[in-house]
């Protein structure tokens, strides 16, 4: 009898669920039909504004969800790394090679940059594991997760001495101006955000699925022991993947440097977090979801930000995580994470 | 396997414990001279003397550090009991400091309501008590605790921080933006409210240099707070969350309802954030919405880990220390270094860098904290393998022992 109320309950729990889905869903749908009827090209160009800065949320948000799907780590200093990948490019670019206008050298030195900024925090991420994480791999989840926050402060002290404690400008290597089309203005910024952001993306993609390396990564995160046992080196595995995640992130470092051409210390902090709340989203540790989540949030962010009827920016992160703690009370795993029965 | 560690380990080191009882008379009668030094001996101390004390030690940095005291004390008993791990405490001292706002100043200026406060009749907002504020802020805050709580029950560790993170987000952006909600003014936005009411006791109201009133109040309110983690620790509740932080299926198991109890630990220490945040806003006299940062969250985990998860004292040791460092002891020994040395170094901008080395280098070296509770230190050092995973793992070798 008590298995039949159990079961009676479930089905009133996922009822309730359903229909409250449903209608959050049809409430937002009826709110972006009616602000693309009154401005469409509004419209238009404010979402192709979200899904690059959710294109941009997805290099890093896959940083977290790699390390995450690994050694279930959430890598706090990741953020940072990517604010100290900006500021590397910065220096890379206008200080170092004297790089400022849109010319054919600059885009030579952009290409040099994005190369030796995905080396250099691939670099700082690796040695980040093997001097702290490694040793606490089999501490409780407590005491790597405090470790990472101290991280996080060391990178933001290097940020703040590099950079100073306000927020500096910085030239910019891509051309100004909009690209027309039926009446929409959009910025060449945000398709050469695409033409960088896509391919990378591919190479993940077939580095995961498709090479030795990427099968390792893959036993490793299933079961440590048994990958092991498989004759697979977990250390250099692990090491990877913290390499992988970490040219990820400077490789949105530079993006961001150059679509905005700014930097400050603390923008890890803020980036970071949206993009983990992006990981969390998809369901962490899936790489789809990650890329999936970060171009849901920088679409909700777009929209918010800049639609005629919208809360607009100052309510921005209160919308987000509103909407990402309401997914986490109906769907806990994320949007593409598998329910995991728990080990006894 | 854990008993096992358990019975080699009490075997090698047969260590007297200090008990419950001398711990909270040794704190009490700390308290008690601390008060005593500042009341009446520093006073007639030479001025040398008197300005050492104002430049390592000063009054109102002690009243701080006691704040952190009470907040740190809170989370402990959701991170260090309970084993929830909460990264947006910050919200609860923010609602808690702008309960304090709304009923302890004249920012309500349309209303005109007094109760038992010592402020002049005349004067227009809403005036309570100090206490019934405390009490105020500490229903409201356990209210929030519930309603934060609620949606995370059914989530794993690393969720559940998350969706807390986004708490402790959103909560000190409303009152960031709050300043025009459809015309109502809740938060006065970024200007914050100030000035808020002084403490009134025995019908005196103090005034901003009655700092070692203030320290009373202060402590009676840490230990109030301390009176209540221990007894809660080793009553039904208290095992309970011992129970669910070590093992949540097999506490379930044995029959103890997760989602009562777990709820019962955000509200105690949403509780105890809010009586933090009160406090915070007596004694910086305002509310300003810029300062709820998630720094504010990070520094109390800090305090509760350094200092020693679920342990009290260890807790109160590592909140004073980390409060003491933050506030004064980092630049007055920047100070005395760049004069000795004939240096300029700005000691202050180090503070992340030694923040964070300091977190690191205790979780490399000793992750159990300051004055570890003995159970969460064996649990520390349960699978301890320095150097990574490299050999096959110990868990063979422990059975073989048996």
């Amino acid at each position: 009898m008590a298995g039949v109320t159990y079961k009676t309950r479930q089905l009133r729990r996922r009822y309730v669920e359903r229909s409250f889905a449903t209608i959050a869903v049809a409430g937002g749908s009826f709110w972006l039909l009616i602000n693309l009827i009154k401005s469409p090209s509004q419209f238009t160009e404010v979402t192709f504004t979200g899904l690059s800065n959710g294109i941009l949320y997805a290099l890093i948000a896959l940083g977290y969800t790699l390390v995450y799907g690994i050694i279930e780590l959430i890598n706090f200093a990741h953020g940072d790394l990517f604010m100290l990948g900006g500021l590397f490019s910065a220096h890379f670019i206008t200080l170092w090679f004297n790089q400022n206008h849109p010319t054919g050298a600059g885009y030579g030195v952009l290409l040099l940059c994005l190369v030796a900024v995905m080396a250099f925090c691939g670099i700082i991420n690796v040695g980040i594991e093997r001097f702290a994480y490694r040793r606490l791999r089999r501490a409780p989840k407590l005491a790597p997760l405090i470790t990472a926050v101290g991280m996080s402060f060391i990178i933001q002290f290097v940020g703040l001495r590099w950079n100073g404690s306000g927020q500096k400008t910085w030239p910019s290597l891509l051309p100004a101006g909009n690209l027309k089309f039926l009446g929409v203005r959009l910025p060449y910024t945000t398709l050469i955000s695409f033409i960088v952001t896509i391919p990378v993306l591919l190479a993940l993609t077939y580095i995961v699925t498709q090479t030795k390396q990427g099968k390792a990564m893959r036993a490793t995160a299933q079961d440590q022991d048994a990958s092991r046992l498989m004759g697979i080196n977990v250390n250099r595995t692990i090491s990877f993947t913290f390499g992988l995640g970490g040219a990820l992130a400077g490789a949105a470092g530079l993006l961001f440097e150059q679509t905005r051409g700014l930097t400050t210390y603390n923008l890890g902090y803020q980036l970071g977090l949206i993009a983990f709340t992006a990981a969390v989203m998809g369901g962490i540790g899936n790489l789809q979801g990650a890329v999936l989540g970060a171009v849901i949030i920088g679409l909700i962010q777009g929209w918010n930000d800049g639609l005629p009827i919208g809360l607009g920016q100052q309510w921005s992160n209160t919308v987000v995580f509103s909407i990402l703690i309401l997914l986490m009370v109906f769907k806990p795993t994320g949007l593409l994470g598998k329910p995991m029965t728990e080990k006894v | 396997m854990a008993l096992i560690t358990r019975k080699k380990k009490s075997s090698k080191k047969q260590r007297a414990p200090f008990s419950q009882r001398t711990w909270s008379l040794g704190f009490l009668g700390l308290a008690v001279a601390i008060y005593i030094f500042y009341t009446y001996i520093v006073p007639h101390t030479s001025d040398g003397f008197q300005s050492q004390i104002q430049t390592w030690f000063p009054p109102s940095s002690l009243n701080e550090a006691l704040v952190w005291v009470i907040a740190a004390l809170g989370l402990n008993i959701v991170v260090g009991y309970a084993g929830l791990l909460d990264l947006g405490f910050v919200a609860f001292w923010a609602i808690g400091g702008y309960t304090a706002g709304w009923f302890m100043s004249g920012f309500f200026n349309q209303w005109h309501i007094h109760f038992g406060s010592e402020v002049a009749k005349v004067i227009p907002g809403v005036h309570l008590s100090f206490w019934a504020v405390l009490l105020i802020g500490a229903v409201i805050c356990a209210f929030f605790g519930i309603l934060i709580g609620a949606p995370t029950l059914r989530l794993k560790s690393d969720y559940l921080a998350i969706v807390t993170l986004g708490f402790g987000e959103i909560i000190p952006q409303i009152f960031v933006n709050g300043e025009d909600i459809h015309g109502f003014n809740l938060s006065n936005g970024t200007k914050g409210i100030s000035p808020v009411d002084s403490i009134g006791i025995f019908g005196k109201r103090l005034g901003p240099f009655d700092l070692n009133y203030k320290y009373m109040i202060f402590v009676a309110m840490a230990a109030v707070m301390v009176f209540i983690s221990l007894r809660l620790r080793s009553g039904r509740l208290g095992r309970a969350w011992l129970a669910i932080r070590e093992d949540e299926l097999a506490a379930s198991m044995m029959g103890i309802p997760l989602m009562r109890t777990k709820l019962a630990a955000y509200a105690v220490g949403a509780i105890s954030g809010g009586l933090a945040g009160v406090a915070y806003a007596t004694h910086v006299n305002g509310i300003f919405a810029e300062r709820f940062q998630f720094s504010i969250s990070i520094i109390l985990l800090a305090m509760v880990v350094l200092g020693g998860m679920g342990n009290v004292w260890g807790v109160i040791v590592g909140a004073l220390l980390i409060a003491w460092v933050n506030s004064t002891g980092l630049p007055a020994a920047g100070d005395k270094f760049n004069s000795v040395f004939n240096t300029h170094i700005n000691f202050p901008s180090y503070t992340f860098l030694i923040f964070g080395g300091l977190l690191i280098l205790m979780m490399l070296f000793r992750r159990e904290g300051i004055l570890p509770e003995s159970r969460l230190k064996l649990i520390m050092h349960e699978t301890d393998d320095e150097s990574g995973n490299e050999q096959p793992h110990d868990e063979i070798s422990e059975e073989e022992d048996l």
